[in-house]
């Protein structure tokens, strides 16, 4: 008894200490190989404090691409799963129809497919597609731009309508009703009513969607041909040295993230009593 | 009455219907797609033809076997790390977190908002032979001088471990959440004693977390290649370089369709039999 107090009140405390540590260490390590000195030729032993790379985060040939890049691919690719994505989600939770255990599989199915699965079976669909006739040449060859983009979109669908699913039990469905016996049409019923109510979930969703995309190297991979993205340009330069630059975006990437997680919780948490509580007392289940 | 709330069947096939159709072109014909690039054969120079060389498939499994194995231990070793580690990690957040629990939780996928690649490197520096880990130990002569970490298998097991930590930690803290406390202040009641009720009520009541974080963590971790890459030698390599190099090395694109899809089969299989062991039926999250 004696034992297992001491285990409780202070081994697992102090253990989850650790844990906490050990989750951070590689993210603290970036951040401090950030201000290395940048004179030599790989930034893998600490040579000294420099703010060097700091004041010019973007100096090395074809960073600066490979990060506009792939925040153009994480907006696009967020853009269009979320809106896909949202659409699927209000009809898994607000509709009865045939074939919806399908639609819960077809939805499961490619977040439990290793992502290098995900990767080849896209390149060899635009490897064949230059033997399809129907299909245009140039459509997906040369790969670049435009195939990284389609294979964001595929990847970050499930994790939307997963988000959605899950945000929108326990929607209010009789506000809208509401709206509608008011007079409302169904295009100012969704734009007054639904979506002010799913937009904390839409943003999360979003969210998720944007950070998965602008990480995401073994699917870009092999849908990139000559384009780069800024993981494939940490994984390309790995071989010659890798730039402090890297180290400096790859910070700023993680604090702009955190700041979004932190702003969004906090607009949620405002946000949240208002519509919410608002409908359970119209619905009397208070 | 409009006609959206006069045919709600119509209108949910209607939301459902670019969504679904975009997967169907670009993940699950892809899928077919690769079944069928993997019976191809011919050369990236003289082009390839479809000619149903089902040979490849044994010939594949024989020559790359040890990649398979490989990939298989790592991927439960390293899942069976992240469950040692994450089980009382998710407990304390579930049950003593308090105040911090959002914080708590915070910290677990904080390292998701570093790139994937960034964190792994960072483990290049801290495992490095006079880095954070190794350097004090040796001058300490606790180690020898000529012991390393980067490029073992060891190093690839704790990447991976690294990696897929939070994929397990978070389903398990979902599942404890879930638990009443008063079942287990009933247990201690009882005269449970921390051990006894920790197995006979957190464990079985914790299982679809457990079975979640599982397959979270295994299937990405089987599949993975960018730990042994940058982490191992080629002695500690995975099935998933073999598929990387064989497509973007040497454009061997019928052999590296092959593994692929194996891999994909013995995942999709595993999952199946592991789901029916288990007997959950939440496999697919759906509301039915």
């Amino acid at each position: 008894m004696r034992i297992a107090r001491l285990l409780d009140r202070w081994l697992l405390p102090l253990y989850v200490a650790l844990a906490v540590l050990y989750l951070a260490l590689p993210v603290l390590i970036m951040i401090l190989f950030s201000f290395n000195d940048p004179s030599g030729r790989s930034n893998i032993s600490w040579r000294g404090f420099s703010l060097e790379s700091w004041f010019d985060p973007l100096g090395q040939p074809g960073l600066a691409e490979a990060v506009t890049t792939s925040l153009l691919v994480a907006l696009l690719a967020t853009l269009v799963a979320t809106g896909l994505g949202v659409l699927i989600g209000l009809a898994l939770v607000r509709h009865r129809f045939r074939g919806r255990s399908s639609i819960n599989l077809l939805i499961f199915l490619p977040m439990s497919t290793p992502e290098i699965v995900l990767g080849v079976s896209l390149l060899t669909l635009f490897l064949a597609s230059t033997q399809y006739a129907f299909v245009p040449q140039g459509t997906f060859f040369p790969l670049g731009f435009h195939t990284i983009l389609i294979a964001h979109i595929m990847f970050n669908i499930s994790y939307v309508v997963v988000t959605m699913r899950a945000r929108l039990q326990g929607f209010p469905q009789h506000l809208e009703e509401a709206a509608m016996d008011l007079g409302a049409n169904e295009w100012t019923t969704f734009w007054r009513v639904t979506f002010p109510l799913i937009l904390p979930g839409v943003m999360a969703a979003a969210l998720l969607a944007f950070s998965l995309s602008i990480d995401d190297y073994v699917i870009t991979v092999f849908t990139s041909g000559q384009a780069t993205t800024f993981p494939l340009y940490i994984y390309g330069s790995q071989q010659r040295g890798i730039p402090v630059q890297v180290n400096v975006v790859g910070t700023i990437i993680f604090l702009v993230a955190v700041g979004m997680v932190a702003l969004s919780t906090f607009v949620q948490r405002r946000q949240r009593p208002d519509p919410v509580e608002a409908a359970e007392v119209a619905g009397g289940r208070s | 009455m409009s006609w959206f709330r006069r045919h709600p069947t119509a209108t949910a096939y209607l939301l459902l219907a670019p969504g679904i159709a975009y997967l169907a072109i670009f993940y699950l014909y892809p899928t077919l797609q690769m079944f069928l690039v993997s019976l191809w054969t011919g050369t990236a120079e003289g082009g390839y033809q479809l000619t149903f060389n089902f040979g490849i498939y044994p010939q594949a499994l024989a020559q790359y076997s040890d990649h398979f194995l490989r990939s298989l231990l790592y991927g439960a070793i390293a899942t069976l790390l992240t469950f040692l580690i994450g089980f009382p990690l998710a407990y304390f957040i579930a049950f003593r977190g308090g105040r911090f629990k959002s914080l708590l939780l915070f910290l677990v996928i904080a390292p998701f908002f570093t790139s994937f690649l960034l964190r792994t490197l960072s483990w290049r520096i801290i495992f490095a032979d006079q880095g954070l880990a190794l350097g004090p130990l040796k001058d300490l002569g606790l180690l020898p001088d000529e012991f390393r970490l980067t490029a073992t298998p060891i190093a690839v097991i704790a990447g991976i471990t690294y990696n897929f930590l939070p994929f397990m930690t978070l389903p398990l803290y979902v599942a404890l959440e879930k638990i009443p406390p008063s079942l287990q202040e009933a247990a201690e009641d009882l005269y449970a004693g921390t051990w006894q009720r920790l197995r006979r009520v957190t464990f079985p009541l914790a299982l679809p977390g457990i079975f979640a974080g599982t397959l979270l963590t295994f299937i990405p971790a089987v599949g993975d290649f960018v730990n042994a890459e940058l982490l191992g030698s080629p002695q500690s390599q995975m099935i998933g370089n073999v598929i990387q190099a064989r497509f973007l090395r040497v454009s061997d694109y019928p052999t590296g369709a092959a593994l692929s899809f194996i891999l994909m089969a013995a995942i999709l299989v595993g999952v199946f039999i592991y789901a029916r062991l288990v007997g959950t039926e939440e496999l697919t999250g759906g509301t039915s």
